[in-house]
């Protein structure tokens, strides 16, 4: 405790400081010699692939998944193509980029989860580097080929493989590159020699970093902050430039003479850090470079690498497990030697409290004259967030508390969060867990994520003894790590699915918000039917059971759940499942069952299959509704016969639903149907006779008191006409207004038009006496009174005869 | 009348919020097909489109052309096609045949359906059958309620009535819930809601599910209680001929998205006019409940006071004159125009209405409602058939008889039925079967006095084991007890007493004092006894399905404002005539109640007995 300040190391106005996090659990024999190694930010866990050039089938190398303080957590023989890098997901899964541009995707465990390709063209060139990246979308991948061109996916869950401008004159690999997330784009950017370029989607921007030191002539390595937002170059003269990541401000160059090209870089900042700083590590030597002139040198005992994080670097090597970072305002202010700050007397003071001294008083005084017992106290608190050592963290704490007694109005949230999240870092940097969260990362990450991360190794009773402890709320706390179990329970194969059932109703019970569907989706992917079943009874909305069952083919069990649910879309889909699933009759003898799927079924048929609807009622005997199917279906038909067809059998199944009314009212339609189209036919003339005879401008022929205007024959007519000059026309227009409905038209060919002279003339050269008198009765006194005359001449020649 | 009873009834919710956020929906979903683009509308959704955005508005979110859903091929030369539709299939179906005729002759459009208020799987099948879900973009245009005036809300889902009391189909269900929840989310929380009818049941469930769903809130609530009531409840009351002024009205002129067209008849002049008919308009919100017998009185008394409002300006100096001008010239020009519009109406109606036959109508109605001559009715309405006065109404009479008789005798079902077909037709061989299925219009079963029936359709409805009951047992089943039920509720009114119509007692002057509406009854005595209980025999005869449920746990809290409490949202499953919003809002003015009425649509008799016809080929 005494000794809080032994590991600091001042840099300009900061201190740095090297903590030990872990003694590695691993039992490597060569260190980190030759190997490809990829740890996670927020304290993940490391990936191992040791000699991973082997390519020969007999030794295959072999890959170890470690947690960050060096428990095994899985380790297997690499069997696939080499590996160019590993990596890490957002979601604690293990990336593996191999030559071949194949991205291979293992669990923490080593399972394996799926894979993809960073497209077909990498094929041939080969994938000289990888990096795998983090923005707000998700964990990306980028490659360059040996063809000298880059690929890049931004989120590898929702894969768009963007392939980037050539880079010109760019031969093979680059002399180094990056990858930046900027307005929302991820860029790459690409040092080849002393050229500098940005390669977003569309184009390729040669770029000058200001102010760099015109010694350069080469930039040999780069490096981007852990928010994207601050980038170093290391050049080939020793020089670290160090400026923003859009390249418009320069924040230092610093000389390092080194001209070894280092082997690893990292940003080491926090936020609000006093100083930007560059970890820079060579072979055995590790420098850190801030704004001045003087820098911090470490020696390395062994292979080391750097995980940049948020809030400092971490250093793995073989044995140990390092935490390099900048001393936060408060801790420097409470520890830093001789300090006057209000928290350091506030330590002070609970010091000589402890050891029951009256100087206690005193510096309580110094601090509440100047009014800053507050302030003290919160110095305190924030300082034991940023402690590692349990013991530091007690001490604080209990100063805080002490200080705080002398205080009315302070908020106790600060000391009581403080106090809450300390007690689950500390449980979460365990040994045996081995998550070394800081305090920022912690707050940064959030408790959910935090939770999720202990999901994804199977720590539930942790995870579960921390959504209590910090109440978080079930649906997002208790509930979601239960289910996870729940998951993870049906997979395992060993236990029978009654047992499995049960215990995991037993746990889950009542706990809100969590679905058995999912649960039994998840053991339904295991190949446990019946498991699934078994847990789908669970589920309270029987809505949530449906797609399942029918993934399931329970498609009866599904469409009972549906109508339950109340939900039409889903009775339906379950409905046109079945249909193309089973064949007719048994789908309608299932539908038979369900009222409310037939109903809503029958909807659809009626607007697309009119035939299906037949079939339906036919299937359930439904005369009645058969013999209207017929009758509406009779509505539509055009041609008598058909109708008349239609109408029949409607008649048929009315008699068969012993519906005699329905029945008879159909048989007197038919009747009907068939007397009107006979009227048609055969009558279809009397109407224009009738509009003749009453027509005002056609004049017939009046004999006695009668006029004669038309006489219908079985196949002709003869019309009587006088005024000929407005009868004629008038007549020729009726009989075509009339032939455009009934379809008779006037005959040229076969129609004479016979008048009463010729009739007369052609009597009279005959000497007929009988046709003469005929001619002569027909006669009326509107008759030309000279053709009466000869008419009688004529008559009376042929009576001498 | 209008200022008797409780003057203490509190204020109604603002419902104009409803159309603002339907509105600014439509336009959200408006512009996510940027650009200029035609729009297609559902003929149906005309007039209730045109309450939310007029053409203006829709101009201004770039739609170019509107033109109304006729299911013809299209004349259009926009690159895009937006189409506003409810989700039937065989709107679909032409939308889908529209992209293939363009695909087919090489034509590149944008297409975009809007479904509302909701989009069915069922739809979305058709577009995948017809080969062009790519080709479409559907959204939905949560559009559930129309607010009509300060207490009506509507749905405007005519076909919910049809579709679900007839056909079975259950699919609106879920967007009455919808309905539901907009409202409980905008003005609830409510502490109590009731409800009778399988639908009803089915409504609430549907709601508390999406309730529970999403997130919840607490907030003053403005609605205190919540009624739900089918419309096969009661189909008495949408059969009976209105009497009131805005129910005859509507049944003469069929009103419309609450305007109504008076035609060249009403206006006196050559042109029809498009009539808004809510409370701003002063002189029908006087008369809308009125009893048509009053209304002339009340006309005529209003052109009086108007004639002495104009009068004043006599003797007037020029500074009152000006001040009349300006002030009150246009309230009482504004006033006249009204005045003589509804004059006219009047008279229209009168014309037609005081006619020998409407009276003798009325008189056979009364006398159904009543069960006494019988047989004079039936005789009336076999002439009523023969003389094919109105295929309509003579389908209302026949169901009348059925519904109150309790199923006609097998003679007659008969008889009537032939006279009927041959004077309109054999395809109403289908209304028929229809009107059957629905329980409007059936055969007594031989043998049977009323009680037997009773009780024997109250074992059936309260054997639960029994399940699923057989075609022939549910038509049983759905028998009206017409006769037990007016008898247990006092729903006629003795005869023989005057019945002062001006001055009106209870709910029945709606029609004319011979008959108080079974749902509005219903509606009354369960608000009273705060629950079903001591109705249970009533309940048991229309076939049960009845709930009450106390809202959330914070009853104590809803208590404290007690003004929610008296606001009482009646939801009509199926539709509700103008002359039942009538009686509610007297039954309010009376108890001190305010009533919002939601319905699925307006309907009345003519309505109602069209959804079930067959006839059309």
């Amino acid at each position: 405790m005494a000794f809080v300040t032994a590991n600091w190391n001042p840099l300009g106005e900061a201190f740095y400081r090297k903590t030990e996090l872990y003694e590695m659990g691993w039992n490597l024999k060569d260190g980190l010699r030759d190997c490809l190694l990829a740890a996670a930010p927020y304290g993940g866990p490391i990936a191992l692939l040791k000699e991973p050039q082997r390519r020969s089938p007999s030794s295959r190398p072999q890959l170890e998944i470690y947690s960050a303080s060096g428990v095994t957590m899985a380790s297997f023989l690499w069997k696939s193509g080499v590996v160019r890098q590993l990596g890490w997901t957002v979601c604690d899964d293990l990336l593996c980029i191999q030559e071949d541009g194949t991205v291979l995707i293992y669990d923490l465990f080593g399972s394996f989860k799926r894979h993809f390709s960073m497209g077909n063209e990498v094929g041939q060139s080969q994938v000289v580097e990888a990096k795998v990246f983090h923005s707000p979308y998700g964990t990306g991948v980028a490659i360059v080929t040996g063809a000298s061109r880059f690929t890049l996916a931004t989120n590898i869950d929702d894969l768009k493989l963007r392939r980037l401008p050539e880079v010109p004159g760019l031969q093979g690999a680059p002399t180094c590159w990056a990858v930046l997330t900027q307005d929302r784009q991820s860029k790459v950017l690409v040092a080849n020699g002393g050229d500098l370029f940005i390669l977003d989607y569309t184009a390729c921007t040669a770029v000058n970093p200001p102010g760099l030191s015109p010694q350069a002539s080469s930039i040999v390595h780069m490096c981007v902050s852990f928010s994207y937002k601050y980038l170093a170059l290391f050049t080939d003269s020793g020089h670290v430039w160090m400026g923003s990541a859009n390249l418009k401000e320069k924040l230092s160059e610093v000389e390092t003479k080194v001209r070894n090209p280092p082997k690893q870089m990292a940003w080491c900042r926090r936020p609000k850090s006093r100083q930007p700083s560059v970890v820079i590590m060579w072979d055995r030597h590790l420098l850190v470079v801030g704004e001045g002139k003087d820098t911090i040198s470490y020696h390395l005992e062994d292979d080391s690498i750097l995980v940049p994080e948020m809030d400092g670097v971490r250093i793995i090597n073989g044995t140990n497990h390092e935490l390099l970072q900048e001393v936060p305002a408060s801790c420097e202010e409470i520890f830093k030697i001789a300090s006057m700050a209000p928290g350091a007397l506030l330590l002070e003071a609970h010091k000589e409290y402890e050891k029951e001294s009256q100087k206690a008083d005193e510096y309580l005084r110094e601090i509440k004259e100047q009014g800053l017992l507050a302030e003290a106290v919160r110095q305190c608190v924030e300082a034991a967030g940023h402690e590692q050592e349990a013991e530091t963290q007690k001490t604080l704490l209990r100063a805080a508390s002490f200080g705080k007694c002398f205080l009315s109005n302070f908020p106790p949230e600060l000391f009581v969060i403080m106090c809450r999240d300390l007690r689950v870092l500390n449980a979460v940097r365990d040994y045996t867990v081995g998550i070394p969260l800081t305090h920022t990362q912690f707050k940064q990450m959030t408790v959910q994520v935090l939770i999720d991360r202990l999901v994804y190794r199977k720590l539930y009773p942790l995870a579960i003894e921390i959504c209590r402890y910090l109440k978080t709320p079930e649906y997002q706390g208790v509930s979601r790590v239960l289910k996870h179990w729940a998951c993870c329970k049906v997979q395992q194969k060993e236990e029978s699915d009654e047992v499995i059932a049960r215990t995991i109703s037993l746990k889950l019970g009542e706990a809100a918000g969590i679905s058995y569907s999912e649960i039994a989706t998840k053991a339904y992917e295991c190949g446990r039917t019946e498991l699934a079943i078994k847990l789908l009874e669970f589920e309270p909305r029987s809505g949530e059971q449906v797609p399942l069952l029918l993934k399931m083919k329970r498609s009866q069990l599904a469409l009972s759940k549906a109508i339950e649910s109340g939900d039409t879309d889903l009775v339906y889909t379950v409905v046109t499942y079945l249909k193309n699933e089973m064949n007719r009759g048994d789908f309608f003898m299932t539908l038979r069952n369900q009222p409310v799927a037939l109903s809503l079924y029958r909807q659809f048929c009626k607007h697309q299959e009119q035939d299906t609807l037949k079939d339906l009622f036919n299937q359930d005997d439904d005369h009645q509704e058969l013999g209207n199917f017929y009758v509406k279906a009779s509505y539509k038909e055009k041609r008598l016969e058909a109708r008349v067809a239609h109408l029949q059998s409607a008649v048929d199944e009315y008699n068969k639903a012993k519906n005699e009314f329905a029945a008879k009212a159909t048989e007197e339609e038919m009747r009907l149907l068939r007397f009107q189209k006979k009227l048609e036919e055969e009558k279809a003339i009397e109407p224009l006779a009738i509009a003749v005879r009453m027509h005002t401008e056609i004049q017939g022929i009046t004999i006695g008191v009668t006029e004669h205007c038309i006489s219908l024959f079985a196949d002709d007519i003869i019309f009587f006409l006088s005024k000929l000059k407005t009868s004629i026309p008038n007549l020729i227009t009726l009989i075509e207004k009339f032939g455009r409905f009934s379809g008779y038209k006037i005959n040229n060919s076969k129609s004479v038009l016979i008048d009463m002279e010729g009739a007369a003339d052609a009597a009279i050269e005959r000497r007929n006496e009988g046709e003469i008198s005929t001619i002569l009765s027909r006669c009326s006194p509107t008759t030309d009174r000279a053709l009466v005359e000869r008419l009688n001449r004529a008559k009376s020649t042929a009576a001498k005869k | 009348m209008a200022q008797s009873g409780r003057r203490d009834a509190p204020e109604l919710p603002d419902f104009s919020l409803l159309k603002r956020l339907a509105r600014d929906q439509l336009i959200y979903l408006l512009e996510q097909l940027p650009g200029r683009k035609d729009l297609f509308i559902d003929a149906d959704l005309m007039s209730p489109l045109d309450r939310i955005a007029n053409v203006t508005t829709l101009k201004q979110h770039e739609v170019d052309k509107l033109y109304k859903v006729e299911l013809k091929p299209i004349v259009s030369t926009a690159d895009q096609l937006c189409f506003l539709i409810r989700p039937r299939i065989q709107t679909v179906k032409w939308i889908s045949d529209v992209v293939n005729l363009d695909k087919a002759a090489g034509r590149l459009r944008r297409y975009k359906i809007i479904f509302t208020p909701q989009k069915f799987y069922a739809c979305e099948a058709v577009l995948e059958e017809q080969g062009v879900f790519g080709d479409v973009t559907c959204d939905e245009w949560a559009f559930y309620l129309l607010p009509l005036d300060d207490d009506i809300i509507s749905l405007e889902l005519p076909e919910f009535f049809r579709e679900n009391f007839l056909e079975g189909d259950q699919r609106w269900v879920g967007a009455a819930g919808g309905a539901l929840r907009l409202i409980h989310s905008l003005y609830g929380p409510f502490s109590k809601v009731y409800g009778i009818g399988q639908c009803a049941k089915m409504v609430y469930e549907s709601w508390r599910e999406q309730v529970e769903d999403g997130e919840q809130k607490t907030q003053q609530p403005e609605i205190g209680n919540v009624f739900l009531i089918d419309r096969d409840v009661d189909f008495i009351t949408p059969l009976c001929s209105q009497v009131v002024y805005e129910g005859l009205v509507d049944d003469i002129f069929r009103i419309k998205c609450g305007s109504v067209e008076f035609g060249p008849e009403v206006t006196s002049s050559d042109k029809s006019i498009k009539v808004m008919l809510n409370s701003q308009d002063k002189v029908f919100n006087e008369i809308r409940n009125e009893h048509f017998s009053n209304v002339f009185g009340f006309l005529s008394q209003k052109a009086r006071n108007l004639q002495t409002a104009y009068d004043k300006r006599r003797g007037m100096d020029i500074q009152q004159m000006k001040a009349f001008v300006s002030e009150e010239l246009k309230g009482l020009k504004q006033e006249h125009r009204l005045l003589s519009l509804h004059i006219g109406a009047s008279e229209c109606i009168m014309k037609k209405k005081t006619k020998q036959d409407f009276q003798e109508l009325l008189k056979t109605e009364h006398s159904l409602l009543e069960g006494f001559e019988v047989r004079e009715c039936v005789s009336f309405i076999e002439e009523h058939i023969n003389r094919q006065i109105s295929m309509i109404d003579s389908l209302r009479l026949l169901c009348l008889l059925s519904l109150t008789e309790n199923g006609l005798l097998p003679k007659d079902y008969r008889s009537l039925k032939a006279q009927y077909l041959q004077s309109y037709g054999i395809e109403h061989l289908l209304t028929f079967s229809n009107l059957k299925q629905m329980g409007l219009l059936v055969e007594q079963q031989p043998g049977e006095t009323l009680t037997v029936m009773e009780s024997k359709v109250g074992k059936l409805v309260n054997d639960k084991t029994a399940g699923k009951l057989t075609d022939a047992f549910s038509s049983l089943a759905k028998k009206s007890n017409f006769r037990a039920l007016s008898k247990r509720l006092v729903l006629i009114p003795k005869s023989g007493e005057e019945y002062d119509l001006r001055v009106p007692r209870d709910m029945a002057y709606i029609f004319s004092g011979a008959y108080v509406p079974l749902s509005c009854k219903l509606i009354e005595q369960v608000l009273e006894r705060d629950g079903w209980t001591g109705l249970e025999e009533i309940t048991r005869m229309l076939n049960g399905h009845e709930f009450a449920v106390s809202g959330g746990a914070n009853g104590t809290e809803s208590r404290i404002k007690a003004d929610s409490q008296r606001i009482v949202l009646v939801m009509f499953l199926g539709g509700c005539t103008y002359s039942e919003i009538s009686a509610l809002r007297f039954l309010g003015r009376e108890r001190g109640y305010k009533f919002i009425v939601v319905t699925t649509a307006i309907t009345n008799s003519g309505r109602l007995l069209e959804a079930l016809l067959d006839n059309h080929p």
